[in-house]
């Protein structure tokens, strides 16, 4: 049971849930290394598919270059054989010819260079755009479930390192490819046409490049998938301790976070370590097979020239072809490289874009009836459990009628989050349905239901901007004016009137400078302006101070006098105010009726109803 | 910089941009001897590359023309041996390299996240974590890349430039200087180049932290974004920063583009009037054909130095950029340290005796003071319950014991000690706290309540546990040794509430500072923990943020903070009956003042209390 001070792995060796470390299990099982790299493969052409057009003029510009590139050695010798004769008989006429085609190829060779560049790089950012955009659009479709297990430092991190990775081969990489490509392929036709069995020894080195490359990929796969899945524990390490960086020093956790954060780090170095290594193996590997291909074409085509079965001059050319021929597989295994790196990344981000939701958006949409009292809410057999073993509502049958406030109470663990979690649609039950005005959640669009429902918890999240932008959030269409009556409705105003800059005081990083209590406040107007049908409040005002929990009691009279609402509460005063209040024990409804009948009835409601009467005095 | 203005070091302005890289170097001494062998294999495996070619030349110059079959394998031979060589020494080039800047990337990771440790509260409270991040992720594989990359073929094209240029000189001295004084232009476009680069990355690796800092801020917010279905408008929100960042690239991609194009005419125009000149000295007699072609042979070997250039360059500016921004962190310096007489209290000699004296507390870039002139005195064993409206200034008040703040103004002493006359550590030892938002580490519960004592004994945990009623950790599936927080099984806010209760109590510290401990706790729960609470209050001195009047009868005094100002001070009962304001604060009568809602007896949603 001890945890000892040097056993640093310890804490992560007790999962939870296999699901935790599911990312990590990704990399091992092979069946989906194949699954997500065919899908990886896919999202790469979707991807660039609306840039075919555009990757066919810059392949074309990247061709004229290269073109142009040619041409210079070859007017430079051109001008040495042909211009200099003329000259010396007093004729300029050659040498200003061949002058000005040099200075027309140069002139040609940067355009081309410059547009190459400029248009790939356009591409690439494009690409990268596209995708950030998608991963991040689909992160926020995924359920609450699915981040759970998810975690919020590996959702950064696909965003940002993985992105990163792919950002790098984007910026360059494909002149590498073209360039290699076509030298390839047209030296071999050089060479072949040049001297068969001379090419024949040549192409003798094509299947140990081959050969080695396979391993390459191979090897380079796995190792990279162990960097990205790395880096991201890193960063979910980072973000962790940097949220609570406050009882990490209350607590004197440094040297321990230290060690952690060393190990997790040390993992990452060594999994790039060996990325490094397999690049440190494989692009010498390519040098030897080049290296010693030069050296048997030497001795053969200097036997063979011996021999008088080819020429000299043959033999020569060969060889400088063979240098055009293996200096481009060079910078091609670079880029293999980085391609291998940027695949590792785009696997991962493939896996997300093909997760799918375990709350997913109807197919065909429902529309929410029409009624002059809208939010009636039932529960039929509900059950749900967030592990399949455990159970947490079995069987919950429970209706609401539109406008009723209801107050769950009962101990920790009854259930009461679950229903309101429930009733947000954050989870769908395991069996049974929860229905909104009689239509299934399952079957109500995204944005009708988030339209009639909300959910306030005690955890207010303030987002980066200003107070009167955090209110805004419940309704974005909302003017200053209604932001403001918001605030005052639910006794905000005051507090927020007194910042430095008003309703625009920037509230940072998680609302930094804002008090808990303040935050929930906030939290209560974006709930008061977004005027839902039905209002959940699970534990929305533990924070608050007596005053100003009046004030919010007193603004909930009125604010949920037209609505359902659904209010979980630990203080009894927010209780009291309720039309009727369930008493929740094991997922199951014990007590159901109006507060003042519960309390003079002798259940846990009235046991619990003296208790917090005589804590008052 | 962070998006608003914080204190951070100035941007260094009128510095080189270099500088900041430079000051890492440090980080390279332990590996100067392998950065000086990797160089040496680089320019060896370099010649080796260049003498193949060599030695092919003389194959078909020498044996092949001559007739000599021994020549040619001897010949042969070489160049295989001079293959391998080269193939090795660029193997172990990288080898070498891999590691040390692996290691460096990986020593300067470390220490940045330990100075994130040291530095305080309000560091973090005005940073974006996601610059933070960015600055640990992305800044450092720049870096790396420079290291393994960049500095390295910067170091080997200047030295090939060098070199072909003085052989060129030495060929012809004419032309030699030609393509020499092409390092002119060559040399105003790379440092044109080099500040405009150097602009463009930093903004663009700002906005890469931007990103992630709101990339982490919706991981956070995924509830709320959720509840009230704005996935739209953050996707928007998203899309603004991408495209921001988009369009960052987009530039740096021209300005790369335009420069890498002119790093290939300067060398081409060069090559164009070496062939003019150089025809026009031949036609004279001055210069042999031979030469001439040795000449423009030699001179095409630059190209590659003078391209590769723009990359180098460019990798250089954004190694530099990521080292200002590594710097920026790294040269903040921690304001909350050990003095250098600072003093350990032994935990058997503490008395117990809190004064605040005259503190105010501003935080760092505001104007106005959250806390003015407080004075204020919790006896040994005494309990001190702070009482004020939301957002008064309790909680700051109470994060000034433990110094995650340092007061301002005026001073907090422990039985007469300054705690900035403490060791932190041990100060920080002396202190239990929980604050009102529990935090708990993705790590089993037995860690996270031995947290600040890894080496508490079973017993003193089961006692703490026992005395916030969180009995529930044992019935957790692997009981204590379960994982919680975020990685882990997720707590609903009343256990974490007891959890971070029972660490603070844990091996019960000298000095309990607890903010609104038992807020998300059902009554019931609440009134066990209390009973509990008050056996271990009666001899600890204790600081206690109260909202609610069921928590007051934990303390002996109250204190009332009315807008950073402590306004009165008494019983609880004392102040009920002389201080309004305190009435009002905290009694469960609502205030005699009429609501403005006129509540109909039996209707639903009224205020009835």
């Amino acid at each position: 049971m001890t945890a000892t001070g040097n056993d640093v792995t310890r804490w992560r060796g007790v999962a939870v849930d296999p699901d935790a470390d599911r990312s990590r299990a990704e990399d091992t099982d092979p069946e989906s290394v194949t699954r997500l790299r065919a899908l990886s493969r896919v999202l790469l052409r979707d991807l660039l598919r609306p840039h075919r057009c555009r990757l066919a003029v810059a392949v074309g510009l990247l061709l004229s270059q290269n073109a142009a590139a040619m041409a210079g050695p070859y007017l430079v010798m051109l001008g040495i054989d042909r211009a200099i004769g003329p000259l010396r008989a007093g004729d300029g006429g050659p040498l200003a010819a061949i002058a000005a085609a040099f200075v027309a190829a140069s002139a040609v060779e940067y355009a081309a260079r410059r547009g190459f560049l400029t248009l790939s790089a356009g591409i690439g950012q494009a690409v990268l755009l596209d995708l950030r955009e998608r991963v991040y659009a689909q992160f926020l479709r995924l359920p609450v479930a699915f981040h759970e297990r998810y975690t919020s430092g590996r959702m950064v991190s696909r965003l940002t390192s993985d992105l990163d990775s792919i950002g790098e081969l984007v910026g360059g990489g494909l002149d590498s490819l073209v360039l290699a490509a076509l030298s390839v392929l047209s030296v071999a036709g050089i060479l072949l046409w040049l001297d068969l069995p001379l090419a024949a020894v040549t192409l003798l080195a094509f299947p140990f490049l081959f050969g080695l490359s396979r391993w390459f990929a191979r090897a380079s796969a796995a190792a990279y998938r162990r960097t990205r899945e790395t880096i991201a524990l890193v960063i979910v390490h980072f973000i962790e301790s940097m949220r609570g960086i406050r009882a990490v020093q209350a607590f004197r956790r440094e040297p321990r976070n230290q060690r952690i954060f060393g190990t997790v780090s040390d993992d990452y170095r060594r999994a790039s370590l060996q990325t490094f290594r397999l690049i440190a193996t494989y692009s010498p590997g390519i040098k030897v097979i080049g290296n010693v291909t030069v050296a048997a074409v030497l001795c053969y085509g200097g036997w063979r020239v011996l021999r008088g079965a080819t020429e000299l001059g043959v033999l020569a050319a060969f060889l400088l072809y063979l240098r055009r021929f293996f200096e481009p597989m060079q910078d091609l295994s670079q880029f293999y490289n980085s391609l291998q790196s940027a695949t590792a990344a785009l696997e991962k981000l493939s896996g997300v874009l093909h997760e799918r939701p375990s709350v997913p958006e109807p197919a065909r949409p429902v529309p929410l009836p029409a009624t002059p009292h809208p939010g009636a809410v039932a529960f039929r057999s509900v059950t749900f459990g967030y592990r399949a073993d455990a159970p947490i509502l079995t069987d919950l049958d429970l209706t609401v009628p539109a406008g009723q406030t209801v107050a769950l109470i009962g101990p920790t663990g009854a259930g009461k989050s679950t229903i309101a979690k429930l009733l947000a649609r954050f989870h769908d039950p395991v069996s049974g349905t929860v229905t909104l005005d009689g239509v299934d959640l399952r079957d109500l669009a995204d944005a009708d239901l988030r339209r009639a429902v909300v959910l306030v918890t005690q955890e207010t999240h303030l987002f980066g901007g200003t107070v009167a932008e955090n209110i805004r959030f419940g309704r974005p269409g909302a003017d200053d004016a209604a932001v403001e009556a918001a605030a005052r409705a639910i006794g905000a105003h005051d507090f927020i009137a007194a910042l430095p800059d008003g309703y625009a005081t920037q509230v940072h990083r998680r609302g930094g400078r804002l008090s808990a209590g303040q935050r929930q406040l906030v939290a209560f107007a974006r709930a008061f302006l977004a005027d839902p049908a039905v209002l959940i409040l699970d534990e929305a005002t533990s924070s608050l101070d007596v005053p100003t929990e009046r004030t919010v009691q007193r603004a909930l009279g009125t604010i949920l006098a037209d609505r359902t609402a659904l209010v979980i509460a630990h203080r009894l005063s927010t209780v009291e105010t309720a039309d009727r209040v369930l008493v929740l024990d094991a997922g199951r409804v014990v007590e159901d009726g109006p507060p003042d009948r519960l309390a003079e009835a002798d259940g846990r409601y009235a046991a619990l109803h003296r208790q917090w009467r005589d804590s008052l005095v | 910089m962070p998006a608003e203005s914080d204190g951070s070091p100035a941007p260094t302005a009128g510095r080189h941009p270099l500088h900041n890289l430079w000051r890492l170097r440090h980080y390279l001494r332990p590996h100067a001897a392998e950065f000086g062998w990797l160089m040496l294999a680089g320019l060896a495996a370099t010649g080796a590359g260049i003498s193949v070619p060599l030695v092919a030349q003389r194959v078909v110059d020498g044996p092949v023309a001559r007739q000599d079959p021994a020549g040619l394998v001897r010949l042969a031979g070489l160049a295989l041996l001079l293959g391998l060589a080269e193939a090795l020494l660029i193997f172990v080039r990288r080898w070498v390299q891999s590691s040390s800047s692996m290691a460096i990337e990986a020593a300067i990771r470390e220490d940045v996240y330990a100075h994130l440790q040291r530095l305080p509260a309000s560091f973090h409270d005005r940073w974006q974590s996601g610059q933070l991040l960015s600055r640990i992720t992305s800044d450092l594989s720049v870096i790396r890349r420079f290291l393994s990359f960049g500095l390295f073929f910067l170091v080997l094209n200047l030295v090939t430039y060098v070199a072909v240029v003085v052989l060129l000189i030495r060929l012809h001295t004419a032309l030699g200087l030609v393509v020499a004084a092409s390092a002119v232009p060559l040399f105003l476009i790379t440092r044109r180049f080099a500040r405009a680069y150097h602009t463009a990355s930093r903004r663009m690796q700002d906005q890469q932290g931007d990103v992630a800092t709101l990339v982490e801020e919706t991981a956070q917010g995924l509830r709320t974004m959720k509840a009230y279905g704005r996935g739209p408008e953050l996707v928007a929100r998203f899309a603004g920063s991408a495209r921001t960042l988009h369009d960052t690239g987009v530039g740096k991609g021209r300005l790369l583009a335009r420069t890498s194009a002119l790093l290939d005419l300067v060398p081409n125009l060069t090559l164009g009037v070496v062939l003019v000149t150089g025809a026009a000295a031949a036609a004279r007699g001055v210069l042999t054909i031979g030469e001439l072609v040795a000449f423009v042979s030699l001179q095409l070997m630059l190209t590659w130095p003078v391209q590769g250039m723009g990359w180098i360059i460019a990798n250089g500016q954004e190694a530099a950029t990521a080292a200002d921004r590594v710097q920026e962190v790294l040269t903040t310096p921690p304001a909350i340290v050990d003095a250098p007489h600072a003093v350990t209290l032994p935990p058997a000699e503490v008395a117990g005796r809190l004064r605040f004296e005259a503190v105010s507390f501003r935080y760092p870039g505001t104007a106005a003071p959250v806390l003015r002139g407080i004075d204020l005195t919790v006896e040994p064993g005494e309990t001190l319950a702070l009482v004020g409206a939301t957002g008064c200034g309790k909680s700051t008040l109470l994060s000034l014991v433990p110094r995650l703040h340092d007061v301002t103004d005026g001073r907090i002493t422990l039985d007469g000690h300054d705690l900035r006359d403490l060791r932190l550590a041990a100060l920080r030892r002396l202190v239990g706290v929980a604050f009102e938002e529990p935090t708990l580490f993705s790590m089993s519960v037995w860690e996270n309540l031995t947290l600040g004592r890894p080496d508490a004994a079973e017993d003193e945990v089961r006692a703490a546990l026992a005395l916030a009623q969180a009995d529930f950790a044992y019935d957790l599936p692997w009981g204590l040794a379960t994982r919680v927080g975020e990685q882990g099984l997720s707590l609903s806010g009343g256990q974490r509430q007891r959890l971070a209760l029972a660490r603070a109590v844990l091996g019960r510290p000298a000095l309990l500072v607890l903010d609104d401990p038992l807020s998300a706790l059902d009554v019931h729960t609440e009134a066990l923990v209390e009973a509990a609470l008050k056996r271990v209050l009666g001899n600890t001195t204790a600081l206690l943020v109260v909202h609610r009047p069921s928590t007051i009868a934990l303390a002996d005094r109250v204190a009332l903070l009315e807008q950073g100002r402590i306004t009165a001070v008494g019983t609880h009962s004392e102040l009920l009956a002389t201080v309004p304001a305190y009435r009002a604060v905290l009694s469960a009568e609502p205030p005699p003042v009429v609501p403005a809602i006129d509540p109909t007896p039996g209707g639903r949603g009224l205020v009835r209390s």
